[in-house]
């Protein structure tokens, strides 16, 4: 394997853990703040047909990327109206998001599909994209990828260090004590599920824009799920979090170089690779109630990503 | 003297003219009007949505539900689609009505198919009129052994049932695509994906002329009346049902948790598998790449519909069936997209969520 | 303490009344708090006191009636407008957050953003400043409950109230730790800070404050200066009539029906206590009584006991003679043990179901299943007969738990279990939150057993009640069981040194064990 193979290899891997990046932090505030939404999917693939039709007929790509934000929080209005002022189940009027999206974005999508898009471009930092070695590594990326650190960076500073933080995690805690305090709940909770549905929705758009830059039907194939499983994986930081999207994103693409890695297993086998491996990376965090006792927001949903 | 910090007027804010107020006892009323309120909705919302698009909604409503259905043809199609939604929704209900979150029936169906196609394409044969039997008892087995995968994990290592669930289906459908593109290819069938087709005795007899549905539709109407009795009657239902309703008080009686999410995950693999074995030997014939629409996704819809209770699952199969063939037909008459069915079902569910909260709450004019 | 301000008082509460549904929770309520005074809102559960408080502090609003606050009329909409006014509450349940520090739950509650050094400054200063040690860097969730109360108390103090609101707060403290309080209540009241006490403890009462009003079923029945007042002459105000003594006749105990011994149990809960070596045993005909402050390991005894926790040691736990140590819950029930847990909803009953379906819940071994089927007209009538025999005010045998008042529900579950015929009863704070009535139904219910030759084990966190009716009591703290003694031999004094974990030194350890068993 060559060097120039070694750098695409990991060029790709950021780009495929990109959109798990943005949705698993969106998730991870809205869980923080203890509301559970299973509908990350739905939310993810209105964003991407969202983000591919305005950006398709603006050509304007800050507009596409906007437009998806905000039909994912949008849609996670819906679900934050139900759930959180009418109290419906948190786990059905999410799985009811996902089918809702799923078919949203299809039928919206249907005059989509096929066309071609121009790709987002690839950031050039003066001095630096040119270094030897290094630069194609480090700073040959675009302008969302670079942002979604940024975003690791700022909520993981928000949640820690600033009093809206403190807020959530308290709600996250116990919502009925929050509110005995006189804390406003409901706004944050609500606040805290459209944040996740925009995040969301960025995440679908960069899988329609940047990815693979088409709109099929579907097109997030299960990685919505995979971003919820990262929350739990992350055990509800943000950094770890972003440490499990980039390994998701090389589990992702090794079925892409696997000939040139010499890896000799029928295609379907290694695409099946990215969802056994989030089984077996929750069958190891859930093992030991502990570490999710110690570290689930008290509140969150109901008791379910591990029994307990 | 300095005024009293209460003495000004309190500041006016604004609050919603209505209240959700607890109910004192949750209304019966409700319990049975919120599915046929949320159908209403649905179809209202559907129909406006429809007009909006500049379809005549008069015509619409005329393709989606009076066309399909005035031939023989049409009613067993209502039928036959409405039957593994039913097995699979029966299933799921019983699970959910236990806390357990089986998400995962379309990946079980997929195996069950695949299990019990695989004795019919190699063992049919030589299984002469038995053929039949084994392939749906492989089917069960097949859809059995996939969420036994789930409720192991979740068992041993406390891993939820959701995820573990959700992501075999993925892994279950690449499955199925390597075996129709690969070792179980049709070598007479010009390089399409698909299997052999099924010999006449791997086939699920029609139940009755001019129609293609099944004895599978017997099956599920089976399976209602036996969950009904296993929720009411049995010991083994009442203590599922007090998991679902109160683990603390499930564990304070001693009931085991681990019993009751095998139990779930056991009878809502074996009615998903049975339903994918039923599809493959019923109007599909062969494997192929696609053998279900969404059938197990739309089946957990189903199970909230029917209220989790046998007899709104049945009724609520149909309904679902009726969205699907109704979809199909406006596909062609319409030029709607097939997806259209996906989102109604959807809004139903959101409406049928929505409609659920009047059981518990009622408005009532807010106190100033 | 200063001389009541001739003035205007400081809180003065005029005709309030709220309505929950069908029940007056209260009912034209007037009360006068001058500054600062200490002053006792006094009543059983159910009485109307903690619908009151969350009136004046804002949680809820009442249908009638106004309030005054230093002579002027005021809405209070909020806690935070509370807050504002000046007015503190200290919550019977704390309203604190485990995974977050002192300073951080402090930070919560405060209106006003505060730099985190300066906060952390002036925690330091009032909890020197009224004796009450706190570290605002610590984590809560490794806080004991007495030092919790002193978080919920500094967040108070740190908004300069001029009324501070107690809602029982001497329910989780030792007999030591109620002391030191009072010290502090004293000082607070000696510079000006008015104090609301509510409590159901009349002894605490009389020492600590100097006005009580006493509510009965939501009105008032009274006011009083407690100092002039008898234990018996304020019960009268606050039941309406001569609090029955329960009679204990001298019986004889049979042989022993529950035995734990040596047990040990590590807690599988990061916040829970472990068991060490408990030594404990119950004859049939006796009542034995655990106190202890919770939290120090009373829920794992139970759970121990119950069989929802399984010892590695089978003859750790003995039932009736027979090793149970590793016996489910389900084959207990079959030895004899019937079991009330702390918890009614949820836990004791299933709230959406009925009484009868209630009924299998545990009766599953005495004839409400055969085959594998529910028999659901032994049920109902099972269920009936307990209605009756104890007197459960609901719509039937069909009528849905949830229905039920707690007093109601507790007698419901307590009958259940008695009707199911035990040989070794065992029950975890048989009245907490229970009102008078049904509360002593249920301690003669618990009587009667014993005279009948069962077995009670009784768990409880109110002093007065185990004195009240049981032969021997033992104290259990950090996990450790203390030597179950007669009750004569027990004084409040002796009783909370052995809460904090001073068991009788004096006895040698082999004389422990004999005394134990």
């Amino acid at each position: 394997m060559s060097a120039g193979t070694g750098t695409a290899i990991v060029v790709s891997a950021v780009a495929a853990a990109t959109p798990l990046v943005y949705a698993s932090l969106g998730e991870l505030v809205a869980e923080r703040a203890g509301v559970l939404n299973l509908g990350v999917e739905g939310m993810m693939l209105v964003g991407a047909i969202g983000g591919f039709a305005v950006g398709l007929s603006t050509g304007n790509l800050w507009l596409a990327y906007l437009a998806a934000a905000a039909a994912g929080a949008l849609v996670s209005l819906l679900f934050a109206v139900l759930t959180l002022s009418l109290q419906t189940n948190q786990v059905a009027t999410g799985l009811a998001l996902t089918l809702f999206g799923v078919g949203l974005s299809a039928f919206v999508g249907r005059s989509f599909v096929g066309l071609p898009i121009a790709r987002v471009p690839q950031l050039h930092i003066p001095l630096l994209t040119d270094l030897p070695l290094i630069g194609p590594l480090l700073f040959h990326y675009d302008l969302p990828e670079y942002l979604s650190i940024v975003l690791c960076a700022a909520i993981a500073w928000m949640l820690g260090r600033t009093r809206l933080g403190l807020r959530i995690r308290a709600v996250g805690e116990s919502p009925e004590t929050a509110h005995e305090l006189g804390q406003p709940v409901m706004r944050i909770r609500y606040l805290a599920v459209l944040f996740g549905g925009a995040m969301s929705g960025i995440a679908g758009a960069y899988l329609s824009t940047a990815l693979t830059p088409m709109w099929v039907e579907g097109m997030s194939a299960g990685r919505g799920w995979i971003a919820l499983a990262l929350v739990v994986f992350g055990t509800w930081k943000p950094w770890r979090a972003l440490g499990g999207a980039y390994l998701f994103g090389a589990v992702t693409v090794l079925q892409l170089y696997a000939q040139s890695l010499g890896i000799r297993i029928p295609s379907e086998f290694l695409s099946m690779l990215p969802y056994a491996v989030t089984i077996v990376v929750l069958v190891v965090i859930c093992r030991d109630p502990k570490t999710i006792l110690m570290n689930r927001p008290a509140a969150l949903g109901r008791s379910f990503h591990c029994a307990s | 003297m300095r005024p009293s910090s209460g003495a000004a007027p309190p500041p006016r804010h604004w609050s919603w003219p209505l209240r959700l107020e607890r109910r004192a006892e949750p209304s019966a009323i409700m319990r049975i009007a919120s599915s046929p309120l949320a159908a209403v909705l649905m179809l209202l919302t559907g129909l406006i949505t429809l007009s909006v698009l500049g379809k005549d909604p008069m015509a619409a409503f005329n393709v989606f539900f009076i066309e399909p259905f005035n031939s023989i043809y049409g009613i067993g199609e209502l039928l036959l689609k409405a039957t593994p939604l039913m097995l699979c929704a029966l299933g799921l209900a019983l699970g959910y009505r236990a806390n357990v979150w089986n998400i995962g029936a379309e990946g079980q169906l997929t195996i069950g198919a695949i299990a019990g196609s695989g004795v019919g394409l190699f063992c049919g044969g030589a299984l002469g009129a038995w053929a039949l039997p084994a392939m749906l008892l492989a089917g069960i087995i097949g859809g059995m052994a996939w969420a036994a995968i789930p409720a192991l994990l979740r068992t041993r290592f406390n891993t939820s049932e959701i995820f573990v669930s959700l992501m075999l289906v993925y892994i279950a459908q690449l499955f199925l695509s390597y075996l129709v593109h690969g070792p179980w290819r049709d070598p007479a069938g010009q390089n399409f994906p698909q299997s052999q087709a099924l010999a006449d005795n791997a086939m699920m007899p029609a139940l009755f002329d001019g129609a293609r549905v099944t004895g599978g539709l017997l099956m599920a109407l089976g399976l209602a009346a036996l969950s009904w009795w296993f929720g009411s009657a049995t010991a083994a239902g009442f203590r599922m049902r007090v998991s679902g309703m109160a683990p603390g008080a499930a564990t304070y009686a001693g009931f085991s948790a681990r019993g009751n999410i095998w139990l779930a995950m056991m009878i809502g693999g074996g009615a998903a598998g049975l339903a994918g074995l039923l599809e493959v030997a019923g109007p599909i014939g062969m494997l192929q790449p696609v053998i279900s629409p969404g059938y197990g996704f739309t089946a957990i819809i189903v199970a909230f519909v029917g209220r989790l209770h046998p007899v709104g699952i049945v009724l609520g199969s149909l309904l679902m069936s009726a969205l699907y063939l109704g979809g199909e037909s406006a596909q062609i008459e319409l030029q709607l997209p097939s997806s259209v069915s996906g989102v109604f079902q959807a809004a139903l569910l959101f409406f049928l969520l929505a409609a659920e909260l009047f059981i518990h709450f009622r408005l009532c004019r807010s106190r100033r | 303490m200063m001389p009541a301000d001739a003035a205007a008082p400081r809180l003065a509460l005029r005709g309030i009344s709220k309505r929950y549904g069908s029940v007056l929770a209260n009912d034209r309520i007037d009360i006068d708090v001058a500054g600062g005074e200490i002053h006792a809102l006094l009543g059983e559960n159910g009485a109307g006191k903690s619908t009151l408080m969350k009136i004046v502090y804002g949680v809820t609003r009442p249908d009638a009636g106004r309030i005054e606050w230093q002579g002027e009329i005021v809405d209070i909409r909020s806690p935070a407008q509370a807050r504002r006014l000046g007015i503190g509450m200290v919550f019977q349940h704390f309203a604190l957050f485990e995974t977050l520090t002192v300073a951080e739950n402090i930070a919560l509650a405060l209106d006003e953003r505060m730099p985190a050094p300066k906060l952390a400054a002036r925690i330091e200063e009032v909890s020197r400043r009224y004796g009450l040690p706190i570290d605002p860097a610590q984590l809560l969730h490794g806080m004991s409950v007495g030092e919790r109360q002193r978080v919920e108390i500094v967040r108070c103090l740190l908004q300069r109230p001029k009324l501070l609101i107690m809602d029982e707060p001497t329910s989780v403290l030792t007999p030591q730790a109620v002391r030191v309080l009072f010290q502090t209540l004293r000082q607070l009241a000696s510079e000006g800070l008015s104090i609301l006490y509510i409590s159901h403890k009349l002894d605490e009462i009389r020492e600590l404050c100097d006005v009580a009003t006493i509510l009965r079923n939501g009105r008032v029945s009274g006011t009083a200066i407690p100092r002039n007042e008898s234990n018996a002459s304020l019960a009268r105000l606050m039941v309406g009539s001569e609090l029955k003594e329960c009679v204990l006749l001298a019986r004889e105990p049979g042989e022993i029906r529950l035995a734990l011994t040596d047990f040990t149990l590590r807690s599988t809960d990061p916040f829970g206590t472990s068991l060490s070596e408990i030594n404990l045993g119950v004859r049939g005909g006796e009542i034995v009584g655990i106190a202890g402050v919770s939290g120090n390991g009373q829920k794992e005894l139970v759970a121990a006991i119950s069989g929802e926790a399984l010892s590695a040691n089978s003859a750790a736990v003995r039932l009736c003679g027979v090793d149970a140590g590793r016996a489910s819950p389900v084959r207990r029930r079959r030895l004899g043990l019937r079991f009330v847990p702390e918890e009614r909803l949820g836990r004791g009953a299933v709230e959406e179901m009925n009484l009868a379906d209630n009924s299998v819940l545990t009766g599953a071994d005495c004839g409400l299943v055969r085959h594998g089927l529910v028999q659901t007209r032994a049920a109902r009538a099972f269920a009936r007969t307990t209605i009756d025999r104890f007197a459960v005010k609901c719509a039937g045998e069909l009528a849905l738990a949830e229905s039920l008042s707690g007093g109601n529900l507790q007698k419901f579950i307590v009958g259940r279990e008695i009707g199911l015929q035990p040989k070794v009863m065992l029950v975890a704070q048989p009245t907490w939150g229970v009102d008078v009535g049904a509360a002593l139904l249920i301690r003669q219910a618990l009587i009667d057993l014993r005279d009948a030759g069962i077995a009670v084990l009784v768990i409880s966190e109110e002093l007065e009640e185990l004195f009240s009716i049981c032969d021997r009591i033992a104290v259990i703290a950090c996990g450790r069981l203390s030597a179950a003694m007669p009750r004569s031999q027990w004084t409040v004094e002796s009783v909370g040194l052995a809460m904090t974990g001073v068991f009788d030194a004096a006895a040698a350890p082999g004389a422990t064990r004999h005394a134990a068993l």
